[in-house]
């Protein structure tokens, strides 16, 4: 049973089709899993009625010939999506008891193509985090250990449980978001493959709001294939979401050609500063040869504001998150802190509800949005983002996609990083392509010295998806990146 | 620009959160750490750039003025910590 879960979804799919499995059977094998893999800490909720439920469906569809194109697929979903009627809090405590009575589009779309929800997985609180240790829930544990070391490794945030969940086979795959690099960090982090699409391409309704000009759901999967059936089921444009974009949206599978030849890939000369690691400044260049010996040309390019996009994400990120989180006042859901009044009602709910990261970001928002700073800080960083864009505008006259590492290092220890700069900084490769509302996709490449997996990433045009999943297909191919986490759990 | 314990006390007000006097400094070097990196903005020229409003350039859509959703009381209190007849209860507000 246990060799279930190593199916890949284009594996299972196959297997379901041809009747080697029924989707109770996987589902199960992936319910017994998640049981035994509990130290990792990667579900909040399991929800193994509703997924057993879900696969006796799946099945009936199967038999009389109605399969969709995740029939009976067991899939882990991020606990920032409403899922109706089941745990969805962000891992905050504020949103104590919150079960949504609608679901997100996302999820419902994954449902309407057959997928089955195994449960929701751990996540940095409000998905503000780059190492899963914001959660009200604890810790998310890496399935990866450095060689010959027993010691526990962050798995990256804030879909740091989306993450660990696949590398470690407890879903086919996962639902995850990224407002600066939430989906890449945690792939590169676990050997998984993470797509942050275009800014427009999945809707955001029923996704609990972080940053709204940032935020994207995309899927976490084992290899790029699954990234790309995951994407295909979840991207839609939606009535309820007005910045979904009214664009058919492709089989993103059929564009796993495996020829890049004439393609140009851009190399960004700003993403080497000063001490990035040597291992990932090897690794890129071994990227960029793979390209090159498969017929792409390798053009270097020039992003000169690539510096100044984490500082302003801090200004923008938590600008929006200070008013997108007004919302939880004790009053409408979640955790109620009685006070005297109700400006002490509110303040008591949020102060013991919110976590120190969430309230340090609400903070620094209200401070940049307050009277007489809003030019200084919030419109200068809004003045920052076109230059960012246009920096990319410039590098698409030249190139067709642009390579650069995912991760500045391989995953750390828990506890290792206290001070929010330096933590911040886990994200200074991922979070430019947010800011311009690009896609990004990371692969695993690699490991480092001591044995973690390293990841490339490749950012593509507004909605050229397609290119990004043909280049990262073939580099997973070239990588050959087999190396799993073994199982000490 | 910094900030000091009295613009922290007021900052986590306007926020609605409640801080202990014993929590200031550390907010206070915080947060004064986070706006000392971001300072670094200062260095680009912006002057004739237009803030960014939207990622993908797309036209605002329009939908008709009709009611799409509504008349569900029940499922809208029914997350509230008190609630009574479809209400939300709160301490009292006026006199």
């Amino acid at each position: 049973m246990t060799e279930l879960t190593r199916l890949t979804i284009a594996e299972a799919r196959d297997a379901l089709a041809s009747k080697k499995a029924s989707a109770t059977e996987l589902t199960n094998a992936y319910l017994s899993n998640m049981e035994k893999a509990r130290p990792l800490n990667a579900y909040v909720v399991e929800t193994p009625e509703q997924a057993r439920d879900m696969a006796k469906a799946s099945d009936a569809r199967l038999a009389k010939g109605e399969a969709g194109a995740l029939e009976g697929i067991p899939l882990g979903i991020k606990d920032l999506f409403a899922t109706k009627g089941v745990h969805t809090q962000a891992c905050s405590h504020v949103l104590d008891g919150f079960k949504p009575p609608y679901e997100s589009t996302v999820t419902a779309n994954l449902y309407r193509d057959g997928a089955v929800m195994l449960g929701k997985l751990n996540m940095d609180e409000f998905a503000m985090g780059s190492s899963n240790e914001t959660s009200y829930y604890g810790n998310v544990i890496n399935p990866w250990r450095r060689k010959g070391s027993n010691a526990a490794l962050v798995p990256g945030g804030s879909s740091g449980g989306s993450a660990a969940a696949v590398a470690a086979e407890l879903c086919a795959g996962a639902t995850a978001t990224d407002t600066g690099g939430s989906i890449r960090q945690p792939a590169a982090f676990t050997g998984t493959v993470g797509i942050k699409p275009t800014y427009g391409r999945c809707s955001r309704w029923g996704v609990i709001a972080f940053a709204s000009s940032l935020d994207q759901a995309g899927p976490i999967a084992r290899d790029v294939r699954d990234a790309a059936i995951l994407l295909k089921s979840m991207a839609s444009v939606d009535a309820k979401d007005t910045t979904s974009v009214d664009i058919p949206v492709p089989d993103y599978e059929k564009a796993l050609t495996g020829d890049i030849r004439g393609l140009r890939v851009g190399i960004p000369k700003e993403y080497r500063p000063d001490g990035i690691s040597a291992e990932i400044s090897r690794l890129w260049d071994q990227g960029a040869e793979w390209l090159k010996k498969r017929g792409a040309e390798v053009v270097e390019v020039s992003l000169p504001h690539t510096k100044y996009a984490l500082p302003a994400y801090y200004i923008v990120a938590p600008a929006e998150a200070s008013s997108n989180l007004a919302r939880y006042d004790g009053v409408r859901y979640g955790l109620r802190v009685d006070g005297d009044d109700i400006t002490s009602l509110y303040e008591n709910s949020r102060a013991e509800g919110f976590g120190r990261e969430v309230k340090r970001r609400i903070m620094i928002g209200t401070y940049v949005l307050s009277a007489g700073y809003y030019d200084a800080y919030y419109v200068k960083a809004q003045k920052i983002r076109t230059l960012i864009k246009r920096d990319f505008d410039e590098a698409w006259k030249k190139v067709d996609v642009i390579l650069t590492p995912a991760t500045p290092s391989p995953a750390f220890a828990p506890g290792e990083i206290t001070d929010p700069v330096q933590m911040y900084l886990n994200d200074i490769f991922t979070v430019t392509v947010n800011m311009a509302g690009l896609p990004g996709i990371a692969v695993p490449a690699g490991l480092s010295a001591d044995g973690l997996p390293l990841g490339l990433q490749l950012i593509g045009k507004p909605f050229d998806e397609e290119t990004l999943f043909r280049v990262a297909h073939v580099m997973e191919q070239d990588a050959g990146f087999t190396a799993r986490a073994d199982k000490w759990w | 620009m910094s900030v000091d314990q009295n613009t922290v006390r007021r900052i986590a007000r306007l926020a609605r959160i409640r801080v202990g006097e014993e929590e200031l400094p550390r907010l206070e070097s915080e947060l004064n750490a986070i706006l000392q990196w971001i300072e670094m903005l200062g260095e680009v020229n912006t002057d004739n750039v237009e803030p960014l409003t939207s990622v993908v350039a797309m036209k605002m859509k329009m939908r008709d003025d009709v009611v799409t959703d509504g008349a569900i009381p029940g499922l809208v209190t029914a997350n509230a910590p008190k609630s009574d007849d479809n209400f939300f209860m709160v301490p009292k507000v006026v006199e």
